[in-house]
């Protein structure tokens, strides 16, 4: 494997070649989670790219992505299993009257065909490992967190009416959280852990010129720093990184070539990133042009 | 996935280097990392992979295996160099001289809460074990029988260490109590009868195929959430104390909860909070608040809640308690507007003002007039009984 030497490197670069820019320690832990098979754990501000970084493993990997949103009362019923009790029903009254005895129908109704998988399930049955982003995990309550560090730690399930299933494969699992709950130190220790924060202006100038290759790469500069600094304002909702590529695409769009040319346009434009009603009377055409001032 | 894993047998580290791996353990477990075997040894073997070659792989490696949290982060690169770079391990390991000066202070001011650190757990340990049997086996009744005079007793006019500590231990049993009878009150009232279907058709295979038993399921209840803000101005000066244990040991106590301290500036202090010594908590916390005295600016520190905070840690079951006397020295319509957001994000909001219990009492300070339109409740917090008195209200919410 000629990546081995300097993985970290070889990571970062089939990063960017799906259009992920990626930091040095990121690397680093996504190349961890081959090399000792564990979860990986992604916190950070809302907008800072966390999913995007499952999405860019997947791609990195040719590996489907699996995703499962957790919210509040997510249960075993919407994210293991469920029977498929419409079936179940219409076999056994196709069966009513056959003599079929209790214990045949049951050994029917309870097999496979009639089992629906959800996203865990599905998971761990693939034959190519997939890449399973278990996503907003904070949202989902403890008892589910307590199940789906079982789930992490043996990689097998067991439905009562059906027998134990083992993992076909281990999938590489990136879980995220927006810390709106404190996870359990049971589930922090299982996994191996990043914090992402927003991107720098370089970094995030790379990111805009990785994923809209026809921007002018001092033009992109400009605009990672203008968003650099809207961040320091003070805001309510601080802009992520998928505001900044909107941003830059209505400017393009536009053809805004220099955010000091068109002071109106730039000002406009600005609801691609502040997306309350206050925030947008935080920032007035002076405040823009204050920080135009400042980027250039 | 086998491609993906690197030899580990065959190069492995020698011997000196797994030893000094197993004392970096045991550094990072003293400073308070949880850190298992299944840990430790997957640290072995990345610094047999090629992670190792350069110091500053083997960092960020290391320390996503046994960072856990955000605040983990910065200790562990500090723990990182002195450990490693004391040692002389590799002498590439980048120091940035700044940023160390500027972390000694801070580790100066640790250095006592530390020693404690290391010296309690067995300590806390009983403590608790034997707290937990009382309020279990006839704690319940003996504590309100037991402390009847001190729970009527003004908590600024107890006097001496041991009537505080005792009125502290009363606050703290009282919060665990109050979290039991509100869960049992909770699965008691409130039965789903949403059809669990699953069950049915299992049942129904018994009688062919005719769902006659019906399974319901249980209703999913979000946990209450207790969201607390104490003044910790002069004026207050005489509850703070007793109320920081109230709120710590709420927070034990309740699943979810997040406590705020203000005068001047607010401080988010749930996680000194959760530290289970209280007399530690208590140390942490005087850390984080820490801060200019002179006057109480509530409206600014309710903003401040409001739009760094609130979104955050209020859900649709979120009960806002403030603790103050209501002496704001900011302008009351600051604090109006402050309430008036709150109002719109939560479901209750109880404001404790331990001067309500007085005799004669109107709540005529600024602030508080300011803020009474908002509230759901205003109690007076000026005992142990009045604080008593609240645990039937928050069961309703």
């Amino acid at each position: 494997m000629p990546s081995a030497s300097i993985p970290r490197e070889a990571i970062a670069a089939r990063l960017a070649e799906v259009g992920y820019v990626a930091d040095r320690d990121l690397a680093t832990a996504l190349w961890m989670m081959d090399a000792l098979k564990r979860p990986l754990l992604i916190e950070g501000e809302a907008g800072v790219g966390k999913t995007e970084v499952a999405k860019a493993l997947a791609a990195v990997h040719g590996a489907e992505l699996i995703r499962m949103q957790c919210y509040e009362g997510l249960d075993v019923s919407s994210s293991l299993y469920e029977w498929n009790y419409q079936r179940q029903l219409l076999a056994i009254k196709a069966r009513e009257g056959t003599g079929a005895s209790v214990a045949e129908i049951e050994a029917r109704i309870f097999s496979e065909d009639y089992l629906l998988e959800r996203p865990l399930l599905s998971a761990i049955r693939r034959k190519t490992p997939p890449v399973l982003l278990v996503d907003e995990v904070d949202r989902a309550d403890e008892e589910f967190e307590a199940f789906l560090l079982e789930l992490l730690s043996d990689f097998q399930v067991t439905i009562p009416e059906f027998g134990v299933i083992r993992a076909l494969t281990i999938p590489r699992v990136v879980l995220t959280s927006n810390a709106t709950r404190e996870l359990s130190d049971a589930l922090r220790r299982r996994c191996l852990y990043h914090y992402l924060d927003f991107p720098d202006v370089d970094r995030e100038a790379a990111i805009l010129l990785a994923r809209q290759p026809r921007l002018d790469a001092n033009f992109a500069v400009q605009i990672a720093r203008m968003v650099g600094l809207l961040r320091t304002e003070d805001l309510k909702k601080v802009p992520g990184v998928a505001e900044t590529l909107d941003w830059a695409a209505t400017l393009a769009g536009l053809g805004v070539e220099d955010l000091r040319q068109e002071p109106e346009i730039v000002h406009a434009t600005l609801i691609a990133l502040l997306k309350t009603r206050a925030d947008r009377a935080a920032i007035s055409p002076e405040t823009t042009s204050r920080l135009v001032g400042k980027v250039a | 996935m086998g491609a993906h894993a690197f030899a580990v047998e065959g190069s492995g580290p020698g011997p000196a280097m797994r030893r000094r791996l197993a004392g970096f353990v045991v550094t990072l477990r003293d400073a308070g990392f949880i850190i298992g075997q299944a840990e430790a040894q997957d640290a072995a073997r990345l610094i047999a992979g090629p992670l190792a070659d350069r110091p500053e792989g083997l960092r960020a490696g290391l320390r996503a295996l046994f960072a856990s949290r955000r605040s983990d982060l910065a200790r562990f690169d500090e723990l990182f160099d002195a450990f490693w770079r004391a040692r002389g391990v590799r002498s590439v390991v980048r120091i940035d001289a700044e940023a160390l000066a500027a972390r000694s202070p801070r580790r100066f001011q640790h250095g006592p809460s530390a020693n404690d650190a290391r010296l309690e757990p067995s300590q806390i340990g009983g403590a608790r074990g034997r707290d937990d049997g009382a309020a279990e086996g006839g704690g319940r009744q003996g504590g309100a029988s037991a402390h009847e005079a001190l729970s009527k007793k003004d908590i600024a006019a107890f006097e001496g260490e041991r009537e505080r500590a005792e009125a502290a231990e009363v606050a703290e049993r009282f919060a665990r109590a109050m979290r039991e009878r509100l869960t049992r009150r909770e699965r008691a009232r409130r039965r789903g009868r949403r059809l669990d279907l699953r069950a049915t058709i299992r049942l129904s295979v018994a009688h062919g195929g005719e769902p006659l038993d019906l399974k319901f399921r249980r209703r999913k209840i979000k946990p209450l959430r207790l969201v607390a803000l104490l003044d910790a101005s002069g004026s207050m000066e005489a509850y703070v104390a007793f109320f920081t244990r109230f709120l710590h040991a709420v927070s034990q106590a309740f699943r979810e909860s997040e406590a705020f301290l203000f005068h001047t500036r607010l401080a988010h202090v749930s996680s000194a909070l959760k530290e289970r010594n209280p007399a530690r908590a208590l140390d942490r916390l005087a850390l984080m608040a820490a801060g200019v005295g002179g006057g109480t600016k509530i409206g600014e520190c309710l903003t401040a809640f409001n739009r760094r905070h609130a979104r955050r840690v209020i859900h649709s079951r979120t009960c806002v308690m403030i603790l103050s006397d209501g002496y704001d020295t900011g302008p009351p319509e600051v604090l109006a507007s402050a309430m008036r957001e709150l109002r719109r994000r939560c479901k209750r909001i109880v404001w404790l003002n331990p001067l309500t219990g007085r005799r004669g009492f109107e709540p005529s300070a600024r602030g508080m007039q300011a803020a009474l339109p908002y509230l759901d409740l205003l109690a007076p917090a000026h005992n142990l009984e009045s604080l008593a008195a609240l645990e039937p209200y928050l069961a309703r919410i």
